[in-house]
């Protein structure tokens, strides 16, 4: 039988699956087993034991000084600025890519623009914002925004010009305005696309986010890791990356859902 | 003057003529079956009586109103696919054919009630009462041309126009189309154009088949000459010509013969 024809059972391919989470696990346990008996002191591969300690008294514990649990005022500021910055960036997209890709006139006034926009590096025009906007919330925020707006809006944009000529053609016959065609074909089509953007620029908004926090910040999970690093603790880095894996990992299957639930039109040929 | 005027009627896209010098009269009422090769021009002169293209010279008009710039509910058609919108039930399809003629391009209250009771009656009509609720995707290709055709309907448009309506759909679902077709349109006494590939269902439906082919050939440049209407046919009585024309023509009528007498006679 050809290889591309062998396709697993189920509960092998639940086993499989399982295969590489558990292979790095493994990996992990056996690094930090070796360099620990050799040096009980190392702090680069602490035990998982040590790793899930430290992690329960970062989730529970408050700060020895504050009494705030450091953790959650982290996640609570990052998840502000990403979001904000991701709200922003979906609704500039999709107001300019409907615009470009149903009016002739806007994309040509437009799509060069955006496309030589989207081809300038994001991060360096942090230090800019920096300058313009402060080390406040709005420099991180304005990064996110211009990282992923013009990728968001050309693909948007494309999306528009993908639905079919005959769709628009047969609108038209029934009476439509270019209002009730934008309001009324194009966006409820390009809205799942909308979604299935934000799940895809959600890791690029986490990259921007996390280097803007690096770099100034006082408050965010980017800022908490990048500033535990100078004293080698790695069991707090791994617990923060784990857990901003996590939350990544929640809001992608948050937006997965919400488009199943939100678009019936979209599966009804399957 | 004829419900539709086509006149001189030349279409080019990038210097290469596709079609040339059309010329054409239909009166209301008449279903005109379009034939020919593939790339002659049939679907683009379809798309200039929508008025989804502006013809390079000559004109267009439905019953002596302005030559259209863009599509409108004047026209309606039905493609070969794509023709119904896939983000909306069945039902809100057919509303869609009266709401999206409003400013918001929704119909509120009283209005949408309305409207939701007439596309029922229209479901049951095309018989897809039971599918209501359903999204076009989940339909057969026949159900899906039958819900593409009560939409275009239920805009009452003056003029109706078909891009090879069936020529996605099995042979079996076909026949049952063209029923369902004959049907209605003796119901709405509808103008039809209808793009086909299907000399049969061409003839079977229309009352004239009009036949597009290039008259003029030049073997070193195939794409400098556009094609016209070569070939007119009256496709009425089962295609059998002048059925009709002693109704149109009373003084052809054999003249009552007098009695052959002399014949009878002993010579």
């Amino acid at each position: 039988m050809r290889l591309i024809n062998l396709s697993p059972s189920r509960p092998l391919a639940v086993f499989l699956a399982a295969v590489p989470f558990v292979a790095v696990l493994i990996a992990y346990a056996a690094g930090s087993e070796i360099r620990l008996a050799a040096n009980p002191a190392d702090k680069l591969l602490p035990a998982l034991s040590t790793i899930q300690e430290t992690a329960v008294r970062l989730f529970t514990e408050g700060d020895r000084r504050s009494g705030e649990i450091l953790l959650w005022k982290d996640t609570w500021a990052s998840l502000s600025r990403l979001l904000g910055g991701v709200a922003i960036s979906a609704s500039l997209s999709l107001v300019i890519g409907m615009v470009v890709g149903l009016l002739p006139m806007f994309r040509s006034l437009l799509s060069g623009f955006v496309a030589v926009l989207s081809m300038v590096p994001p991060l360096a025009l942090l230090p800019i914002l920096f300058i313009v906007f402060g080390l406040g919330e709005t420099s991180k925020v304005v990064l996110i925004v211009i990282g992923i707006t013009p990728f968001m809006t050309r693909d948007l944009a494309q999306r528009v010009l993908d639905i079919p000529h005959e769709q628009l053609v047969k609108a038209q016959t029934l009476g439509a305005s270019s209002w009730v065609i934008a309001a009324r074909v194009a966006l409820p089509q390009v809205l799942p696309r909308l979604i299935a953007n934000v799940r895809l620029t959600l890791g690029s908004a986490w990259l921007f986010l996390i280097a803007a926090e690096a770099v100034a910040a006082e408050v965010g999970l980017g800022y908490r890791i990048f500033l535990v690093r100078r004293y080698l603790a790695m069991d707090v880095i791994l617990t923060y990356v784990i857990w901003i894996t996590l939350l990544a990992f929640v809001l992608d299957w948050l937006l997965k859902q919400l488009s199943r639930k939100a678009f019936p039109w979209m599966e009804a040929g399957l | 003057m004829s419900f539709i005027q086509v006149r001189d009627v030349w279409q080019a896209y990038g210097g290469r003529s596709i079609i040339e010098r059309v010329t054409l009269d239909v009166s209301e009422g008449e279903f005109v079956s379009i034939v020919g090769a593939s790339g002659c021009g049939k679907s683009t002169f379809l798309r200039l009586l929508l008025a989804d293209e502006r013809p390079v010279r000559g004109t267009i008009t439905v019953d002596g109103g302005d030559v259209a710039v863009e599509p409108g509910r004047e026209r309606g058609v039905v493609f070969q696919r794509y023709s119904v919108f896939p983000h909306l039930t069945v039902r809100e399809n057919i509303v869609a054919a009266e709401g999206f003629n409003t400013a918001s391009g929704w119909l509120f209250g009283a209005a949408k009630r309305t409207s939701r009771e007439r596309a029922d009656a229209i479901l049951a009509r095309i018989g897809l009462n039971h599918v209501a609720e359903q999204y076009p995707a989940s339909l057969s290709g026949g159900m899906q041309q039958r819900l593409a055709i009560g939409q275009a309907l239920t805009a009452k448009p003056r003029v109706l126009l078909l891009d090879e309506p069936f020529g996605a759909l099995d042979p079996g679902t076909r026949v049952q189309m063209h029923d369902f077709l004959t049907e209605l349109r003796a119901e709405t006494k509808m103008t039809v154009f209808m793009v086909s590939h299907d000399l049969e269902e061409a003839f079977k439906l229309g009352d004239r088949v009009l036949v597009f082919d290039k008259p003029r050939w030049d073997p070193q440049d195939p794409g400098l000459y556009g094609a016209t209407i070569t070939y007119e046919f009256d496709a009425r009585d089962g295609g059998m010509p002048y059925q009709h024309i002693l109704d149109r023509y009373p003084s052809l009528k054999p003249q009552a013969e007098p009695a052959p007498e002399r014949l009878l006679e002993p010579a």
